[in-house]
């Protein structure tokens, strides 16, 4: 299979074409000769080169493939970890959000419910699911999903993979400051397990609204910010195309986050990133959310709540004179 | 063009008012209406334009001052103060930002937190100054804020915000979306106390903090024409590619699409909360309540 491919990955690209072309050859080849050896030689020269580049990313190159149109989105998740999966639309009020996706199912024969950013792979679903950017009716409707979490005693996975809330002249006038606010609020000290995990963009407060929790796991070549690097750079740097610098100097990687405390699991992605072998990723995830759970669950639940108050007083560092 | 330009009238950059007090010079325009004013007629009306009721921008002790009146007032939380954990650099460090920004602003952070008596009530008050840094958000607006709420659960008095912010600081990345958060916690637990919670947006009161504590009051006030949002407004019109309707995110445009409670003038603000507060049936720590 063919991958979609970034800048950086550029050599690993023309190697993979080289292999596909030369399999194509020995596959039609009448006159019988054996290009199997070839083939192995590109293999493992292909394996070597995305070793080597992926073993020395810079933040600019995280966030690319934390925006890869091949990575696996929210409902690509919940499809593989959960049974029974029912999504559950609207906010009751204005409109069913396509950007957030919402519902109950079951995990390892847990019921638990669910919320996720979620984007579109071809051109017509982008549109639909807004580029996974929500408008207030999302974090309404994901507001409807975490009530009903608290009141059944379900666990809530949350999955996080946003530009960030859409900046639209509706979405202002319907209150998204109000909306995403709420969310917040109500997640601060929902009394029941909540676990989130960035699995592409955690952009600003867009993801921070369905993403106070009591464990937050990151796919290692996922990124968290306050703003997205190109915003930053516009507004700090006067211009746009600072915005390597700006993912440089804001730390927006795991491997940044990690050393500030600011993660608590960081699941190591396939080589080449998560979209070219889920399997590996989706065993980790498993193993993580059903230990999470469990320790969540068999700890009373005012105890829950006032270690993630204090997780939330910790945040910030300052100093006292 | 940045939100932070677009938000700056061109006249007040540069020789901004500093919000400790009296501004350089005996004459100055009004950004609203361009009537030249007494510079002196601006500060007794604590930036209130005498001609058209324009709404300046106050820095943070001077709010203290026009909310309080004559009576004192506590500082809560000064000794928290800004450290540069991420050693940031943009076109300038962020340790050079934090000190031209202490210099030049009377407030030694984007947010002051007091606690005081509004005519016979006691209250703590956070006010943001927006001349620091745009007023934004960081660990120690975060920390102040908090240390604010948790007096207001000690003493069972009512917590007061005037915002006025861009929203949270990028200078200190994640750990400054994370005061969303942190804040929002906080103010969860005054809630669950009962204990009244007024949230007053000025000019401007914007992203991380419209989109936390700023829209949570019991009661929301905006002051006339204060611009408050979510996003900025280049970067709505970047995103929807047309030209943003008259008075759009203005104090105005909220009260009419049911975002705020009510529009009050700054001169009236304390009397008008102080209203508010006495119908706002809270127990004291006392539990004998004063009535004026
Ligand atoms: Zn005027």
């Amino acid at each position: 299979m063919i991958y979609d491919h970034l800048d950086f990955e550029k050599p690993i690209a023309e190697l993979e074409e080289k292999i596909e072309e030369l399999e194509r050859v020995s596959a039609k080849d009448e006159d019988g000769i054996d290009f199997s050896a070839e083939i192995q030689k590109l293999k493992v020269k292909c394996q070597e080169k995305t070793k080597d580049i992926f073993s020395r990313l810079n933040a600019s190159q995280i966030t690319q493939i934390a925006r890869h149109p091949d990575r696996p989105y929210t409902l690509d998740y919940i499809s593989i970890l959960i049974e029974n999966f029912q999504e559950l639309h609207g906010d009751r009020h204005y409109s069913d959000d396509s950007a957030i996706v919402a519902g109950i199912g079951t995990f390892k024969g847990i019921p638990v419910a669910l919320i996720g950013h979620q984007k579109g792979r071809d051109a017509r679903e982008r549109t639909y699911r807004n580029w996974g950017m929500p408008r207030p009716e999302g974090y309404r409707k994901a507001q409807r999903i975490m009530s009903m979490a608290e009141r059944f005693k379900m666990p809530l996975l949350t999955f996080i993979d946003t530009p960030g809330a859409y900046p639209g002249v509706g979405a202002e006038e319907r209150g998204q400051a109000e909306a995403i606010a709420c969310s917040i609020e109500k997640l601060t000290d929902l009394k029941t397990p909540v676990i989130s995990t960035v699995i592409g963009e955690g952009g600003s407060g867009g993801a921070l609204a369905i993403g106070v929790c009591d464990h937050l796991i990151m796919l290692e070549y996922s990124t968290y910010s306050v703003i997205s690097p190109e915003g930053c750079a516009a507004i700090l740097w006067k211009s746009g195309d600072k915005a390597k610098e700006a993912a440089e100097a804001m730390g927006v990687t795991t491997r940044h986050l990690s050393g500030h405390g600011l993660v608590d699991t960081v699941i190591k992605e396939p080589l080449g990133g998560v979209h070219r072998d889920i399997a590996p990723v989706i065993d980790s995830l498993e193993g993580i959310l059903e230990a999470q759970i469990k320790r969540l669950s068999g700890m009373p639940v005012e105890e829950m709540l006032e270690q993630r108050y204090q997780r939330l007083m910790d945040y910030g560092k300052f100093t006292e004179k | 063009m940045n939100w932070l330009d677009r938000i700056i009238p061109p006249k007040i950059k540069g020789g901004r008012d500093s919000g400790s007090g009296v501004p350089k010079g005996l004459w100055r325009k009004c950004n609203g209406c361009q009537a030249v004013l007494y510079a002196e007629e601006l500060v007794s009306s604590f930036e209130v334009c005498p001609k058209c009721d324009h709404h300046h921008r106050i820095g943070g002790q001077r709010r203290l001052k026009s909310f309080f009146g004559a009576t004192s007032y506590e500082l809560i939380g000064e000794e928290v103060r800004p450290l540069d954990a991420l050693k940031f650099r943009d076109l300038k460090k962020y340790k050079d930002r934090l000190n031209e920004a202490i210099r030049k602003c009377d407030s030694s952070e984007a947010l002051l937190v007091a606690q005081g008596t509004l005519i016979d009530q006691a209250v703590v008050v956070a006010a943001f100054d927006f001349s620091f840094m745009g007023g934004s958000m960081g660990a120690v607006v975060g920390e102040r804020f908090v240390r604010g709420v948790d007096r207001a659960i000690e003493e069972r008095i009512p917590f007061i915000c005037f915002s006025a912010s861009g929203g949270a600081r990028m200078q200190e990345a994640l750990f400054s979306l994370m005061q969303l958060s942190k804040t929002v916690a906080a103010l969860k637990r005054l809630k669950d106390e009962a204990i009244p919670y007024i949230s007053v947006l000025t000019d401007p009161t914007m992203g991380g903090v419209s989109a936390s504590f700023a829209m949570l009051g019991d009661v929301i006030i905006a002051e006339p024409k204060a611009l408050v949002g979510f996003a900025g407004q280049r970067v709505i019109e970047q995103t929807v590619r047309e030209k943003l309707p008259e008075g759009f995110q203005r104090a105005e445009f909220l009260l009419e699409h049911g975002s705020i409670d009510m529009i009050v003038a700054r001169s009236e603000l304390p009397a008008s909360i102080h209203r508010m507060l006495s119908s706002l049936y809270f127990e004291p720590r006392s539990q004998t309540r004063v009535f004026a």
